[in-house]
């Protein structure tokens, strides 16, 4: 498999990235030990490849770096896809770059949503258009997200213009304990699912506590029917997964190779767990089983155990005031994401919504102004980092997105003011380098083949 | 108002009496509510719940108590239009909801007004968020018609309703064509029927009628069949029940208004035309979507709309044309516009700020048309409560208005801004409530001593 994997990934790199060579030597698929298969290890690779750019500096505006760090006055140079400094106003700008006015503008990483629907529930919502719960079965480790992904949705092109995302996971829906795969894409249009995908981006595995798949399956009156049946169900499933693992030459199992990528640690655990006391007994099936959770999606009570999360090391991806919707979401705060970084526990906004995610900026600023007035202060970088850098942590990818350090893909937005001000909006966004958006340029806004010959057609949105 | 009931643990947070108190609040920036820029230094001054004056300049009253203003801001509360206050406490808990009667024999007489609970907790999160009038609405579960909405106040009392049966609810779009049987044309032909059969309510309480009509001449070759104008001849040509024929002679005879939900732009033209059958209908429309592409013809009518700010996707083959510069361009056209819209999950009333926030961020997206300041903050106070019915008596701070007031730690369209004080009626409101609650017990984990469920 080793080598196997690296044959496919150093295919896509020799031609797209050169950011991707990073993959060729720490990917995370490269810490596996299995052996060999007959098959590839990565069907349906990633056909992305970076779009022209030229040498860009943006000078004189205010950078956040993604990681916590704040430049006032500063340079940010990216040529070839990658970030190749940060700076002060002091930083040389080399010979050809196209120089960028920043004044009174703001500079930070691609935005980075960890948990949305888009492609597998695009708009229009209509019925056929469902395709993100394949709610036929409570464990379906086998469907993978990319492959109910419809790259027309016009929602990528309002996530990008007004919400400056360039990257995003897709996961499937929460009807079962054991979703499927998810998948990570680069926000560009294309022709293609395999088009969008992340290079080297691992996968991930959704997993949902709680009250969906009680109610979707108890409901048919089959197990699970309760939050016992939710346990039992993901146990028999892992111990069933292990059995798989330690076959000498099993059958192919699209199911357990899922979970057997999770257990060997190449496949990261999304769960969809709201509260606290669910979260805490996640964590210890994950440490009966083996496997590690990289985020709780939706965590609503995080803020009841940010000790037991941050000694996990599991992130919370969280909406910054949504409650109430349903029983398990009856005990959110607006202070949950302040109260975990207090914690000192990882912080995500996340969005979950085709509308949330145009204004994950906006989300996170409201998290900040409602811990401020319960007396915790967080800087604005550090918020910022919550919508960067912390989403491509808990996706696998912060090696290459995520942060603005030389090396990095230029993933860049350039803000027309404060991006944590409702007054607010993306003006320019970059991706590996290339402009894929820019306010003053209708030409620089994608259209996606539905809205063709529409009313409403190339408008601003 | 004066004889309030205060609720549980409100009246313990309460450090005033439960009856208006007159005050002053000097040097703050205040926003009136009306459209206007807001006004540095300002007093606003509230005496028996009721504005007396706002403005630079204004003198405070000898004796009168005065609150410094100064770094705040000061505003009418806000206006939330068509929501669900006080009918649901958890949405998905339908033991909870009582905002769609799926199964209810009745439709048009149903009336949200005896089912609002002011205790629900989306009251007072809502109240907290400086919400302080609302209009609630039922959802439409068997028919096209939902029922009779409600203008409420979110005052800690069991006194919410300030105007029951303050409009009527129906459903003409997409949602309306399937409810009433699977199409457009059997919403129009039930929205029709209804109207006639309500109209030939007679004061004998009879749904019968036996007038002749003459040929309708339609311009072409094929003239309207009369009994398509005129009325049920039959005793049993009636599809409404009494009760619910009863509720719609209000909206008849224009006495009612009728909110009618549409998205698509045609779909609104269908609906303004019905005034030609009806002339005396009082219409809202609800949505409008694509109503920028008919935006003059709305002016020209003079019928209002309440707008969701930021759908800005084709979400369904009505709302193809979905953009955020919808409201700023019916704005421009000359159409009465409030925000209002909860679209997803974690819409709630509260966020109605940020929506109108985002207005006035499009102003500046070449080829976006968003709002003024003051335009944005208009149509979540006073323009949503000019459609509800109120006149200037709220959502502005006229003189004489009710004295609805919100004191903001900043900008109030701002993310970063939360009321500090909300009155209503010149009451100060407690703005605790179940989250407020929950963040205090959780601002430390804690628990060497005893757990947290002894902290409270």
């Amino acid at each position: 498999m080793h080598s196997t994997a690296r044959a496919v990934i150093a295919l896509a790199g020799a031609a797209t990235l050169a950011a991707c060579t990073a993959a060729d030597t720490s990917s995370p698929r490269s810490a596996s030990s299995a052996e060999a298969h007959e098959y590839p290890d990565t069907p349906y690779p990633s056909t992305y490849e970076r779009y022209p750019g030229v040498p860009t500096a943006i000078v004189g505006a205010t950078v956040y770096d993604g990681l916590g760090g704040q430049i006032d006055n500063g340079t940010v140079l990216f040529a070839d896809g990658e970030v190749v400094a940060v700076g002060d106003a002091s930083l040389a700008i080399p010979v050809g770059y196209t120089r960028i006015d920043g004044t009174g503008k703001f500079v930070t990483p691609g935005i980075i949503d960890i948990h949305s629907h888009l492609g597998d529930y695009p708009t229009p919502s209509v019925d056929a258009h469902s395709d993100g719960n394949e709610a036929t079965d409570p464990t379906t480790p086998e469907v993978w997200a990319e492959h109910s992904i419809w790259p027309q949705d016009p929602g990528f092109s309002r996530a990008l213009a007004n919400g400056g995302v360039t990257a995003l996971q897709i996961l499937p829906g929460s009807a079962n304990l054991m979703g499927g795969r998810s998948v990570t894409l680069k926000n560009v249009p294309s022709r293609t699912v395999q088009g969008m995908k992340f290079p080297g981006a691992p996968y991930s595995l959704k997993m949902a506590c709680g009250e969906n798949p009680k109610r979707v399956y108890g409901g048919r009156g089959r197990m699970p029917s309760t939050r016992m049946g939710n346990f039992a169900v993901n146990r028999e499933t892992w111990i069933q997964a292990r059995e798989y693992m330690a076959e000498e030459d099993p059958d192919r199992d699209l199911a357990m190779e899922t979970l057997a990528g999770v257990l060997r640690g190449e496949i990261l655990i999304q769960n969809h767990c709201y509260r606290a006391d669910e979260m805490a007994q996640v964590l210890d099936m994950a440490d009966e089983f083996g496997y590690r959770v990289s985020a709780f999606h939706h965590a609503v009570e995080s803020y009841k155990i940010g000790d037991m999360l941050r000694e996990h090391d599991v992130c919370s991806a969280v909406w910054a005031d949504w409650y109430g919707f349903k029983m398990e979401a009856y005990d959110a705060i607006p202070e949950n994401a302040a109260l975990l970084y207090q914690a000192g526990a990882c912080v995500v906004i996340h969005s979950d919504d085709e509308n949330g995610i145009q204004r994950l900026n906006q989300e996170a600023a409201k998290a900040q102004a409602d811990g401020a007035r319960m007396g915790i202060q967080i800087a604005d970088a550090q918020i910022i980092r919550w919508i960067t850098f912390n989403a491509a942590k808990a996706m696998g990818i912060d090696r290459w997105t995520g942060s603005l350090e030389p090396g990095k893909m230029a993933d860049v937005v350039l803000w027309n003011g404060d991006p944590l001000s409702v007054y607010s909006r993306p003006e320019m966004v970059w991706i590996d380098g290339a402009t894929m958006y820019d306010m003053n340029n209708p030409q620089l806004r994608p259209v996606s083949d539905f809205e063709l010959g529409q009313p409403g057609e190339g408008d601003t949105k | 108002m004066s004889a309030r009931f205060l609720i549980g643990a409100a009246l313990l947070a309460l450090a005033a009496p439960a009856t208006a108190q007159d005050m002053a609040i000097t040097g703050a920036t205040l926003a009136t509510g009306d459209g206007s820029d807001p006004v540095e230094n300002a007093t606003l001054v509230v005496r028996g719940g009721r504005v007396v004056a706002a403005g630079a300049g204004v003198a405070v009253p000898a004796g009168m108590q005065a609150i410094d203003g100064r770094g705040m801001w000061v505003t009418p509360g806000i206006f939330a239009s068509i929501t669900n206050l006080g009918l649901v406490d958890v949405d998905a808990v339908s033991d909870s909801n009582d905002v769609d009667a799926d199964d209810s024999p009745f439709s048009a007489a149903l009336d949200v007004a005896p089912a609002i609970n002011p205790a629900a907790q989306d009251m007072a999160i809502s109240r907290a968020g400086g919400v302080t009038r609302a209009t609630v609405t039922p959802g439409a579960g068997s028919s096209i018609f939902a029922g009779q909405g409600a203008v409420i106040d979110l005052g800690a009392d069991f006194d919410a309703v300030t105007r029951r049966r303050a409009f009527q609810y129906v459903e003409m779009g997409e949602r309306g064509a399937r409810l009433a049987g699977g199409s457009r044309t059997s919403a129009h032909a039930l929205l029709r029927n209804a109207l006639r059969e309500a109209g030939t309510y007679g004061e004998d309480a009879q749904l019968t009628g036996s007038t002749r009509n003459a040929d309708v001449n339609t311009g072409d070759d094929v003239p309207l069949d009369p009994r398509l104008t005129g009325r049920a001849e039959r005793d049993g040509d009636v599809l409404l029940t009494r009760f619910d024929a009863a509720a719609l002679v209000p909206v008849v005879t224009g006495r009612q208004k009728l909110y009618v939900h549409v998205e698509r732009a045609v779909d609104i033209l269908s609906v303004l035309a019905l005034r030609e059958e009806f002339p005396r209908l009082d219409m809202v429309l609800i949505g409008a979507t694509e109503g920028w592409m008919v935006a003059d013809r709305i002016a020209a009518s003079g019928v209002p709309v309440i707008a969701a700010a930021l759908n800005d996707l084709p979400v369904s083959f009505e709302q193809l044309a979905a953009t955020q510069s919808n409201v700023g361009r019916m704005v421009d056209a000359g159409v009465t516009v409030a925000i209002a819209g909860y679209g997803s999950s974690g819409d709630h009333p509260r966020g109605l700020p940020q929506q109108a926030g985002n207005m006035v961020a499009l102003s500046r997206i070449p080829g976006a048309t968003g709002l003024t300041w003051g335009e944005a903050f208009a149509a979540i106070t006073s323009v949503p409560a000019r459609i509800a019915g109120l006149g200037a008596g709220a959502g502005t701070l006229a003189a004489g208005a009710r004295g609805d007031v919100v004191v903001w730690d900043g900008d109030p369209l701002e993310l970063s801004s939360a009321p500090v004080r909300v009155f209503i009626d010149g009451i100060e409101q407690p703005l605790d409530n179940h989250q407020t609650r929950l963040r205090d017990r959780y601002r430390t984990l804690d628990e060497s001593q005893l757990p947290p469920a002894y902290r409270h």
